[in-house]
C-alpha cells in the first residue's frame, strides 16, 4: 500500500472509528497522569472536537454580534468597524508632570484619557495633610478644580472619552465637571467613565477607596449614578472593577462571577430606588483583568457577555439592547509581570493584550514591562503604547470579528467558564447578594484561598514562571530596568504653596456655606447629595475637606480583610 | 543559641502590615499565611498602618521581626519608621520590606538599617529561613548577656 492509501483506508470507519483509532495511537503520550487544569481549575483536554461543542445551538448560544446573547460581541461592527482604544492609566507627580506625560502619549498615538490621582487623596486627603515623601510618588496630585485644569491643559478632552480613578465621594468627576463648564463645555456632551466607582470590590479585594461606613459607601454612589444619569446622560458613573478580585488571586471564572454579582447588587439596589433598568443599565461599564492564560481569558470575556445578557433580560426585564451589553475596558495583569529578566514581560502583555483583543475588549491598557519595578516611565509606557499599535496595524487583530468563535476548544471552554461563572454567581445570590457576601468574609476567603493555591503552584514549580523559577539567569534583575521617576522635590514644593495660596484666596464664606449644605443633605434620606460636591467643589472646597464632610455625615468604614 | 531551639521555646514573632496609602495586599497576605504555616506567630495588620501605630504594635506585642509590604511607593517612608523604633527603644527588632523597590533606592532603606529586601519571585523557604534568622538574631541581641553563650 502506498502511504495515501494508507491513510485514506481509514476513511470508510467513519467518525467514531476515526476518533477511536487516534484515542489509541496518543493513549499514554500525552500525559494522562499529569492532567492540565487551567487557573479556574477546568481540565483541559489534548483535543477538542464536535462531541465538545454543539454547533447547532449557534443562534441561542452564540448568535451574530450586536445581538442577543452578545457572546461574539456587543456591537455589530467591533474593532473592524472601531478599533479599541488604547487608553492608559497615568498618574504622577504634580498636574504639571501629569499634562506633559499625556501629551507625550498622545502624540505616540494614545487617544483615550486616564486620569489617576494620588494614593493619599484615595485616603481622603490633600497634599498638604501627608507625609510629603509619598506625595505624588504613585498617581497624580489632584486636590482642586485648578489641579484638575492643569491636568487638562491643551488636551482635546472634549472630543474624547474620559476615565477618572475616582472613588467615594467622586470629587475628582466634580472637578472635571468644573472644568468643563468654564471652558463652556455643555455637560450633555461629556463622555467618560467614575472609573474607580464600584465599592464593593474595593471593601473586598483592592481597598484602594476613601473609607465610609457602608451604608454610606452605597448611598454616595447610588446618589452619584442619579445624579450623573440625569445631568451628564452620557457619563458612565457606574463602572463594575473585575480587575480588584483578579489581581488579588480570584480565579478568571470566579472574578467574573463576582463582578457580575456586584453590578447585580447594584442594580438591585437602582431598581429599589424606583429606577428603570432600562434608564440606568446603558450606562453601566465594567472593568476586567486580562491574564496570560490566554484561551481561558478569551472564554471568560465571551461567556462574562451571555450571563449579563442573560441576566439583565431575565432579573431585570431590560429590553434596550444597550442595556444588555457588557462594555468593558481591561487592563493587562500586573501579578503575571516579573522583576526578573524585565525584557519578557513586554512579551506577556503582547500575549493578555491579544487575548483581551480576542475577547472584545472596548478598551485597553497595556502594562509597561517594568510594571513589577517602578512606576512606568515615559520610554516604558511608550513601548505599551506601541504593542497596541502593532497589534492593530501590523498583526491586523481587528480585521476579523471573534476570530476565535467557532473553535471547538474556545467554544467549550466558554460553555464551562460560563457553569464556573454562574456556580459563583449562585453563591454569591445565596448569600443575599454581594453587599452582604463581602460583609461575611466569604469573597476574601475565595480570592485568599485562589492567591495561595496559585503561589503554591510557583513555589513547586508545577507552574513555571520564566526568568523567576525556570530559565533563570544570575544577575539580570535590573540589567534592563529603567530608573524609577520620583517627583522632583521642587515642584512638590511649588505644588504645596500653591495649594496653601488657593486656599487663603478664595471665598471662605461660600465654601463653608456649600459645605454645610452638603453636610445638611445627607441628614435628609431621599436628597440626592451628589449635586452638593458638583456645588461645593465649584465653591473652592478642596477633596479632602469633601471627603472629611462626608465621613462625618456617614462615618467611618473599616473593610473586612481576611488572611 | 541554636536559632531553631528558640524556635522550640517559642517561635518566631513577627508583625506584617503595610504603611502609607496603598491597598494591595495580596502579597502581605501570602507572606503572613507563609509565616504562620512554619509555624511563626503572625501579627496581621492589614494596610494603611502608620508609623506611630506599628511602633505600638509591635511594644505590645513584643515582635521579633517588622515586615513591610510596600508596592507603590510606601517604602519611601521607611526611614522614619526606623528613627522611631531607635526612639521608642526598639532598634533591636530587625525590619524586613517585601514588594517593589527599585534598585536605585536599595541604599536608602539600608543604610536606614531595613535589614533585607524581598524582590517579587522571593521564594517560601527564602522568606522563612530569612525572617527566622533574624528572628533568632533580635532574641540574642535583646537577651541579657550573661544568656548569652
Amino acid at each position: 500500500m502506498t502511504e495515501l492509501a494508507e491513510s485514506n483506508a481509514g476513511l470508510p470507519e467513519g467518525y467514531e472509528g476515526a476518533r477511536a483509532r487516534w484515542e489509541a495511537e496518543v493513549a499514554g503520550h500525552l500525559g494522562a497522569d499529569a492532567p492540565r487544569v487551567n487557573r479556574s481549575g477546568l481540565p483541559v483536554q489534548a483535543l477538542y472536537g464536535p462531541d465538545d461543542w454543539d454547533s447547532s445551538r449557534y443562534l441561542e448560544d452564540l448568535g451574530f454580534p450586536g445581538q442577543d446573547p452578545n457572546t461574539r460581541g456587543i456591537h455589530a461592527t467591533m474593532h473592524r468597524g472601531r478599533p479599541w482604544s488604547p487608553r492608559m492609566v497615568v498618574g504622577l507627580g504634580t498636574p504639571e508632570d501629569y499634562n506633559k506625560r499625556m501629551r507625550e502619549l498622545y502624540a505616540l498615538g494614545l487617544t483615550g484619557l486616564f486620569v489617576s490621582p494620588c494614593n493619599s487623596h484615595l485616603r481622603g486627603y490633600d497634599g498638604d495633610q501627608v507625609d510629603r515623601e509619598l506625595l505624588g510618588v504613585c498617581g497624580t496630585l489632584i486636590a482642586t478644580s485648578e489641579d484638575m485644569e492643569r491636568c487638562l491643559d491643551g488636551l482635546p478632552f472634549e472630543k474624547e472619552s474620559v476615565s477618572i480613578g475616582d472613588t467615594a465621594p467622586y470629587t475628582l468627576t466634580a472637578m472635571y465637571l468644573k472644568v468643563a463648564k468654564d471652558r463652556g463645555i455643555p455637560w450633555s456632551t461629556l463622555a467618560g467613565t467614575t472609573n474607580q466607582s464600584d465599592y464593593l470590590s474595593h471593601y473586598a479585594a483592592l481597598h484602594m477607596f476613601y473609607r465610609l461606613a457602608l451604608p454610606g459607601q452605597k448611598r454616595v454612589l447610588l446618589d452619584h449614578i442619579e445624579w450623573m444619569n440625569q445631568h451628564v446622560p452620557k457619563w458612565n458613573p457606574l463602572s463594575v472593577i473585575g480587575q480588584h478580585y483578579q489581581q488579588a488571586g480570584a480565579t478568571p471564572a470566579q472574578a467574573m462571577g463576582l463582578t457580575l454579582s456586584a453590578a447585580i447588587q447594584y442594580a438591585d439596589d437602582l431598581v429599589a430606588r424606583g429606577k428603570e433598568p432600562d434608564a440606568f443599565l446603558p450606562r453601566v461599564s465594567f472593568f476586567f483583568d486580562v491574564s496570560i492564560s490566554f484561551f481561558e481569558e478569551v472564554a471568560k470575556f465571551r461567556a462574562g457577555r451571555r450571563i449579563w445578557d442573560r441576566i439583565t433580560r431575565e432579573r431585570f426585564g431590560a429590553e434596550d439592547p444597550r442595556s444588555r451589553r457588557l462594555r468593558f475596558h481591561t487592563q493587562t495583569s500586573g501579578a503575571d509581570l516579573t522583576r526578573q529578566q524585565p525584557l519578557n514581560n513586554i512579551a506577556r502583555v503582547t500575549v493578555q493584550a491579544m487575548a483581551g483583543i480576542f475577547g472584545g475588549l472596548q478598551s485597553l491598557h497595556t502594562d509597561s514591562f517594568d510594571e513589577a519595578i517602578a512606576t512606568p516611565t515615559v520610554t516604558t509606557a511608550r513601548i505599551a503604547v506601541a504593542t497596541q499599535n502593532i497589534l492593530q496595524h501590523e498583526a491586523h487583530l481587528d480585521d476579523v470579528i471573534d476570530p476565535l468563535g467557532g473553535s471547538y476548544y474556545v467554544e467549550s471552554l466558554t460553555n464551562r467558564m460560563e457553569e464556573e461563572i454562574l456556580s459563583v454567581i449562585e453563591e454569591i445570590d445565596q448569600l443575599g447578594g454581594m453587599y452582604a457576601a463581602v460583609q461575611t468574609g466569604m469573597v476574601q476567603k475565595m480570592i485568599g484561598a485562589s492567591s495561595l493555591d496559585f503561589q503554591e503552584k510557583v513555589e513547586c514549580k508545577e507552574q513555571i514562571v520564566v526568568g523567576v523559577n525556570e530559565y533563570t539567569t544570575e544577575g539580570d534583575e535590573s540589567e534592563y530596568a529603567p530608573v524609577p521617576e520620583r517627583p522632583d522635590p521642587q515642584k512638590i514644593d511649588a505644588y504645596l504653596s500653591r495649594l496653601a495660596s488657593f486656599r487663603s484666596h478664595r471665598d471662605q464664606h461660600r465654601v463653608d456655606g456649600a459645605l454645610a449644605a452638603l453636610a445638611g443633605a445627607f441628614e435628609n434620606e431621599t436628597e440626592n447629595t451628589y449635586g452638593l460636591i458638583v456645588d461645593a467643589t465649584e465653591a473652592g472646597a478642596t477633596h479632602g475637606e469633601i471627603c472629611q464632610t462626608v465621613r462625618d455625615a456617614v462615618g467611618f468604614g473599616e473593610p473586612l480583610i481576611v488572611v | 543559641m541554636d536559632e531553631r531551639a528558640i524556635g522550640k521555646a517559642r517561635p518566631p514573632k513577627v508583625l506584617v502590615t503595610k504603611i502609607g496609602f496603598d491597598g494591595h495586599d495580596r502579597g502581605s497576605r501570602i507572606v503572613a499565611t507563609f509565616l504562620r504555616d512554619a509555624g511563626m506567630e503572625v501579627v496581621y495588620t492589614g494596610p494603611w498602618q502608620t508609623i506611630s501605630g506599628v511602633c505600638n504594635i509591635a511594644l505590645q506585642e513584643d515582635v521579633d521581626v517588622i515586615g513591610v509590604s510596600s508596592l507603590a511607593g510606601d517604602h519611601l517612608i521607611l526611614p522614619k519608621l526606623m528613627d522611631a523604633l531607635r526612639a521608642a527603644g526598639l532598634d533591636h527588632i530587625k525590619v524586613v520590606v517585601g514588594g517593589i523597590v527599585p534598585d536605585t533606592e536599595t541604599e536608602l532603606l539600608t543604610s536606614a538599617g531595613i535589614a533585607r529586601i524581598y524582590h517579587p519571585g522571593a521564594t517560601r523557604d527564602e522568606i522563612v529561613d530569612g525572617v527566622a534568622a533574624l528572628a533568632a538574631a533580635t532574641r540574642r541581641s535583646a537577651a541579657p548577656l550573661e544568656a548569652q553563650p
